[in-house]
């Protein structure tokens, strides 16, 4: 029973991660008219899938288990704990978007747990200084994304876009973004470890298998750009360049498809995986593993948000992003890839939404956008500021419920 | 529901360019519109008046419709005053277009035939200057896409100094009509007056339209 309720909640969470957050990964791409709707949600579920599945196991453990202090907390209060976490995350979720607030799941998720572990359990129970680093790296994930898009972005005006020939530099410098893009793909593959195939890279294999990806994609690129061909004279001359990075700018989306996948369903998987532990085993061990059929249920859960909401999302997503160009979208969602990875490198849960939207500050403060709403941008941090202590206090409730309810 | 959806606003560029089509295609109408005051066809130019009006009104609506989408909240690639500056120039190309429609049609004025051919050569040089004007805001977007540097400013900018001189080819076409019109201001009598305006407008045509260009200058030398 517990079991079930602690699953449907998961798959549930999954669910609103896919419906909600596809436009981080797919919006620059629609948005710059690269790929339509349909192809985007198609894409856009692959790769959400593989990386769940394959690669998601890594962020799980530090979700669950890097902001409690294990000793202070009895198998019981976990389970209790975790079922909350489920709940609070998911009902905050629904309400949220009932009213079109985004929320990120990263950050209910891990303010549910901070919630139940400070009041539930004990106040030192929770790991504040893992908390204090997770919150920091919520200002600092953004601030990496804004500035590895601006100096990308510059770097591309520079080199390309400000030749006498600018598909030719494209074409030119195309490959060694392929090789960027694929290198960042493989990085966080082998870094992961891919334990569902039980392999395990350490860094410098890691490093020298990424780089032969790097290798593959951009071979694989420059035969793809050299069939893009200068149209005819008509039109505005950066036409042709920004097919380029139309290419570009997929590719760049598939690998924060990618590295979404395996960083988010952590927050539906994690919390499952120690409920799962202590029902079947009647004790969290120091170890806990999260199976495959979960990280399924979790890959699952987010194709399906994907395939109910994706759609919609995309549209808003579509109608209102028309002034994005390939080029900045490429400079934006490349950086978010890059970022992404570093963070889930290092094992700190952090919202892509957030570091989406510092990459698209960065790229605007190349003054490479047309028109930026700030006013959005002050709505994000309240709602960012705001999800934190809301699903603290739901899981709170949550958690004496469970309680009074299991006991 | 999507909040990387909203972050984006419109961007005022092509907006911009629309307004600018609308504004020069009044200042266009003032060729035919002086071919028919020539002709002594009344019945044509009041036709022509209207649809000066219409394509004034339709810039008027563009140019609202900018500034609504343009509150101060809006991080814009462009200056945002330097932007509303362009903007009032090229609106006011349209409403200097209108200025002369409505003089034309409510004076039925008579072309002195001394004056037809010099002032046709100004109308003539006026619209060839407010058509490049165009031209330079309608390399607006690739400035944009460059960033405002390199060779696309220089491009720009040669374009900006072409646009220069026909504005002070226009200058010259001015003080000769001017000169003319001296001379015959006593067979004229009072729509002597009216004939000074109208040069005034036709001229500030093409001035507004330099200015258009020196303030793009200015966005791009910085």
């Amino acid at each position: 029973m517990v079991l079930w309720v602690a699953g449907v909640l998961a798959m549930y969470m999954a669910w609103a991660i896919g419906a909600n957050d596809v436009a981080n990964a797919m919006g620059t791409s629609v948005g710059s008219g690269a790929i339509t709707i349909t192809q985007a949600v198609i894409i856009a579920g692959i790769f959400e899938f593989v990386g769940a599945y394959f690669v998601g196991g890594h962020v799980t453990d530090t979700v669950r288990k890097g902001m409690l202090d294990q000793s202070l907390i009895t198998d019981q209060q976990l389970l209790w704990g975790m079922l909350a976490s489920l709940a609070s995350a998911a009902t905050l979720l629904l309400v949220a978007t009932a009213y079109g607030i985004p929320v990120s799941t990263t950050h209910a998720i891990v303010g549910a747990i901070i919630g139940f572990g400070a009041v539930g359990v004990d106040f030192d129970a929770v790991a504040w200084d893992r908390v204090g680093l997770i919150m920091v790296s919520w200002v600092t994930s953004p601030l990496m994304g804004g500035v590895v898009a601006y100096l990308t972005f510059q770097f591309i005006r520079r080199c390309i876009l400000d030749r006498d020939d600018p598909l030719a530099a494209a074409k030119r410098l195309g490959p060694l973004f392929f090789f960027a893009v694929t290198f960042v793909i493989g990085l966080v593959t082998f870094f992961k470890g891919l334990k569902n195939l039980n392999l395990d890279f350490d860094l410098p294999t890691a490093l020298m298998l990424a780089a032969g990806l790097g290798l593959l994609g951009a071979a694989f690129g420059w035969l793809f750009l050299d069939r893009i061909k200068q149209s005819d004279e008509s039109g505005n001359r950066y036409h042709d360049v920004e097919r380029v990075f139309a290419v570009l700018v997929v590719l760049t989306a598939c690998a924060v498809a990618f590295a979404h996948g395996s960083n988010d369903v952590a927050n539906a998987i994690g919390p499952l995986a120690a409920v799962v532990q202590v029902v079947r085993e009647g004790t969290a061990g120091a170890t806990a593993t999260v199976e495959p059929w979960m990280l399924m249920l979790g890959g699952v859960g987010i194709v399906l948000g994907l395939a109910t909401m994706g759609y919609r999302v995309m549209e808003t997503v579509g109608k209102n992003i028309t002034e994005l160009t390939p080029s900045r979208g490429f400079a934006a969602t490349f950086a978010s890839a890059l970022t992404i990875v570093v963070a889930s490198r290092a094992g700190i849960p952090v919202s892509t939404t957030h570091i989406l939207v510092g990459s698209v500050l960065g790229v605007g403060m190349a003054r490479g956008i047309g028109a930026l709403d700030l006013r959005v941008v002050g709505r994000i941090f309240i709602s960012w500021v705001a999800t934190l202590p809301i699903a603290a206090l739901l899981s709170v409730v949550f958690y004496f419920f469970f309680k009074g309810l299991l006991t | 529901m999507s909040l990387i959806a909203n972050l984006f606003g419109q961007s005022p560029i092509r907006p911009m360019q629309e307004h600018m089509r609308a504004a020069v295609e009044c200042a266009r109408q003032i060729l035919p519109l002086f071919e028919e005051m020539v002709a002594g066809d009344t019945a044509a130019v009041s036709v022509r008046r209207q649809e000066i009006d219409r394509l004034e009104h339709e810039a008027d609506r563009i140019k609202n419709e900018i500034r609504s989408n343009l509150p101060k909240r809006m991080f814009l690639a462009v200056e945002r005053r330097d932007m509303l500056e362009i903007l009032d120039y090229q609106d006011t190309i349209a409403d200097l277009a209108q200025d002369v429609a409505e003089l034309a049609d409510m004076r039925s004025m008579v072309v002195p035939k001394v004056l037809a051919e010099a002032f046709l050569d100004l109308v003539r040089r006026v619209v060839v200057a407010c058509d490049q004007a165009e031209r330079v805001i309608n390399e607006l977007d690739g400035l944009v896409e460059t960033g405002f540097r390199g060779r696309e400013v220089a491009k720009v900018d040669e374009m900006i100094e072409e646009l220069s001189r026909m504005e002070s080819d226009t200058d010259a076409l001015e003080e000769r009509v001017q000169r003319l019109l001296f001379g015959i201001e006593d067979e004229l009598g009072i729509s002597a007056i009216f004939w000074y305006k109208l040069i005034d407008y036709v001229g500030g045509m093409a001035d507004y339209a330099e200015r258009v260009g020196n303030r793009l200058r200015l966005l791009t030398a910085n």
